[in-house]
C-alpha cells in the first residue's frame, strides 16, 4: 500500500521499546545506576525505623536488631550496600569533575575531581565508623 | 525573543546533587555497619546503651537530620525519573512528582520530628 | 581471514513499505575498507537502488552517522574488519523518522540547533568599530563544544531523544552552551529562557551515552551538566536578584 501523501512518501517513524534499556550494555548500566534510589529511599526508612526503635526503649531496639537479622533483610541489606556503592563510584566519576569545569573554565583532568571526592568518602567512612564503634 | 517562563526545575534538581554527595559519602558505612556487619556478628554491636547516647548527642541528630533529608529528596528525584523514563511512566508525569516528593517531604517531616526531641 | 563479511542491511521504501526489513549482502572484506566503503560497494556492485547520505569520508562533514550493530558509528570512521567474522547490521540512525532506506529526516534537528541561537548575541545593536580580542584562555573556554560537526548521533544514542521528540537534545545544549561560554557573547539569559526549561537541559538524565559516542569529543553531557549548574544558580538568583525587564 503506497505511503504517499499529498506531496511527499510518508517517512517511517520507529517506535521505542520499552524494554530499551536491554538493547544495549551501555543502557543496562545506566539503569542498574538509577535504580540505586529505590535502595537509598529504602535504607533511609530503615534509619528512620532504627530511630524509631532507639527512642523506644532497649525492648524495641532489641526488636530492630533482630529484624535486621532476618534473611530477607539481610540479603536487601546486601544489595542496597552494592547499590549504593555502584551509586557512589559513579556519582564521584561523574559529578565532580562538572564543577570542576565550571571553576577552572577550561578542560582538565577528571581525576584532579574525582580524587578528592574518593578521599573524601574515605574519610567519612572512617570518621562515621569510629563515632558509631563508640571509639569516640 | 522566547517569554516563556523558566522550569523551576533547578529546586529538586540541586536537592537531588547535594542528596547524591550525602547518600555517596554517608550511607555506605551506616549500611555496612547497622545492616550486614552488626546483625551478621562480623563485628561487635556496640549495644543499646552506647548508640543511645550517641543519638542523643544534638550534633549527631542534626547530622542524621540532614543526611535523611537529602537522601529522600535524593531517592525521589531519581526515582521519579526512573520510572518515567526506565519503566515507560512518562504519561504519568504529575502524580509520579506528586507521589515521589511528596514521599521525600513526609519522610524528612518524620525525620526532623523523630530527631528533634531524644532523651 | 574470511574475504568476505555480510552486511545486513535495514531497506525501507516508502512508496511500497509500511516497515523496514533486512536485506544482506555479501561484501569484500578488505583490511583497509570502512564500513562506508561496504555500502558504496554494495550500491556500485551489488544494488544501485541503496540509499545513504555521506560526503567528506574522513570524519568531519558529519553526514555519514549510521547504527552500526545498534551503536550510533560514523561509516566513514568505522572499520570493517572490526567486525569480522560478522554479519555486520547497519540501519539508519535511531529517533529520527527514516525517508528511505539508511536516510533520515534531519528537520527537526535543524530547527531545533536554531531555536538555541546559536550566534554571537550582544546587548547593543552597534557595529563594532573592531574585531573583538580574545586571549587564548577565553578561546579554551569554549573552544571544545565549538567542534560538533552536527552528525546527531548524540541524538541516536541518547534514549530520552527516543522518548521526547521535544527534547532539544545534545548537540543544541551544547551549541547554545559553547555561545555561553564564548566572551564575546551576551546572550546567556535569552537563552536560559529558551534552555531551562522541561524540553531542555531539564529532560537530561546523564545517561552519558552522547559523550561516548561523539566522534568529536565536544562531551555534550559535561555541557549539559554544567548548563544545569548555571541555570540554577541563576534560579537562585533571582530570588535574590530581581531580574529587570529585557
Amino acid at each position: 500500500m503506497p505511503q504517499y501523501t499529498t506531496f511527499q512518501p510518508k517517512p517511517y517513524r520507529p517506535r521505542m521499546s520499552a524494554y530499551w534499556y536491554l538493547d544495549q550494555w551501555h543502557y543496562l548500566r545506566y539503569a542498574l545506576r538509577e535504580s540505586s534510589s529505590f535502595f537509598v529511599a529504602y535504607f533511609a526508612v530503615i534509619m528512620l525505623i532504627q530511630i524509631a526503635a532507639l527512642k523506644a526503649g532497649p525492648t524495641h531496639y532489641a526488636h530492630f536488631q533482630m529484624l535486621m537479622r532476618c534473611p530477607v533483610i539481610i540479603i536487601l541489606n546486601a544489595l542496597a550496600l552494592a547499590f549504593i556503592l555502584l551509586h557512589a563510584v559513579t556519582w564521584f566519576l561523574l559529578v565532580p569533575r562538572v564543577a570542576l569545569r565550571q571553576i577552572l573554565n577550561k578542560p582538565s583532568p577528571d581525576a584532579i575531581a574525582s580524587v578528592p571526592n574518593f578521599m573524601v568518602w574515605f574519610g567519612a567512612t572512617v570518621i562515621v565508623a569510629l563515632f558509631i564503634l563508640g571509639v569516640f | 525573543m522566547s517569554s516563556a517562563k523558566r522550569s523551576n526545575e533547578p529546586i529538586v534538581w540541586f536537592l537531588f546533587g547535594v542528596g547524591g554527595f550525602f547518600a555517596a559519602y554517608f550511607l555506605p558505612i551506616h549500611i555496612a555497619l547497622y545492616g550486614l556487619a552488626f546483625p551478621l556478628g562480623l563485628v561487635r554491636d556496640p549495644g543499646y546503651d552506647q548508640t543511645f547516647a550517641l543519638l542523643e548527642h544534638p550534633l549527631t541528630r542534626i547530622y542524621i537530620a540532614v543526611l535523611l533529608t537529602f537522601c529522600f529528596f535524593h531517592a525521589a528525584h531519581r526515582m521519579r525519573l526512573t520510572l518515567s523514563d526506565i519503566l515507560n511512566m512518562r504519561h504519568l508525569n504529575t502524580i509520579l512528582a506528586f507521589v515521589c516528593y511528596g514521599g521525600a517531604i513526609v519522610g524528612t517531616i518524620c525525620a526532623i520530628w523523630m530527631l528533634a526531641v531524644v532523651h | 581471514m574470511a574475504d568476505t563479511i555480510i552486511l545486513e542491511v535495514e531497506r525501507f521504501h516508502p512508496e511500497r513499505d509500511t516497515e523496514p526489513s533486512y536485506e544482506s549482502f555479501e561484501v569484500p572484506l578488505r583490511a583497509d575498507w570502512m564500513v562506508l566503503d561496504a555500502l558504496n560497494h554494495i550500491k556500485d556492485q551489488l544494488d544501485g537502488t541503496l540509499a545513504f547520505r555521506w560526503s567528506c569520508r574522513m570524519g568531519i562533514c558529519g553526514s555519514c552517522g549510521m547504527m552500526i550493530n545498534g551503536v550510533p558509528k560514523l561509516t566513514c570512521e568505522t572499520l570493517l574488519m572490526n567486525f569480522a567474522p560478522g554479519p555486520v547490521r547497519v540501519g539508519p540512525l535511531d529517533h529520527f523518522p527514516v525517508i528511505k532506506d539508511l536516510v533520515v529526516e534531519m528537520d527537526d534537528f535543524m530547527a531545533k540547533l536554531q531555536k538555541v541561537r546559536p550566534w554571537i548575541i550582544r546587548k547593543d545593536d552597534e557595529t563594532p568599530a573592531r574585531e573583538f580580542i580574545q586571549t587564548p584562555a577565553q578561546l579554551e573556554a569554549f573552544h571544545q563544544f565549538s567542534l560538533c560537526i552536527n552528525c546527531t548521533l548524540c541524538y541516536a544514542a541518547c534514549p530520552v531523544s527516543g522518548l521526547d521528540p521535544n527534547f532539544i537534545g545534545p548537540a543544541a545544549i551544547a551549541l547554545a552552551h559553547r555561545y555561553n561560554l564564548d566572551s564575546r557573547d551576551q546572550g546567556l539569559e535569552e537563552r536560559l529562557d529558551i534552555v531551562s526549561q522541561h524540553e531542555g537541559i531539564w529532560d537530561c538524565t546523564v545517561v552519558g551515552e552522547c559523550s561516548t559516542v561523539c566522534p568529536k569529543g565536544v562531551d555534550p553531557s559535561l555541557a549539559i551538566q554544567q548548563y544545569k549548574l548555571t541555570a540554577t544558580k541563576e534560579w537562585f538568583k533571582s530570588f535574590i536578584v530581581p531580574r529587570g525587564k529585557n
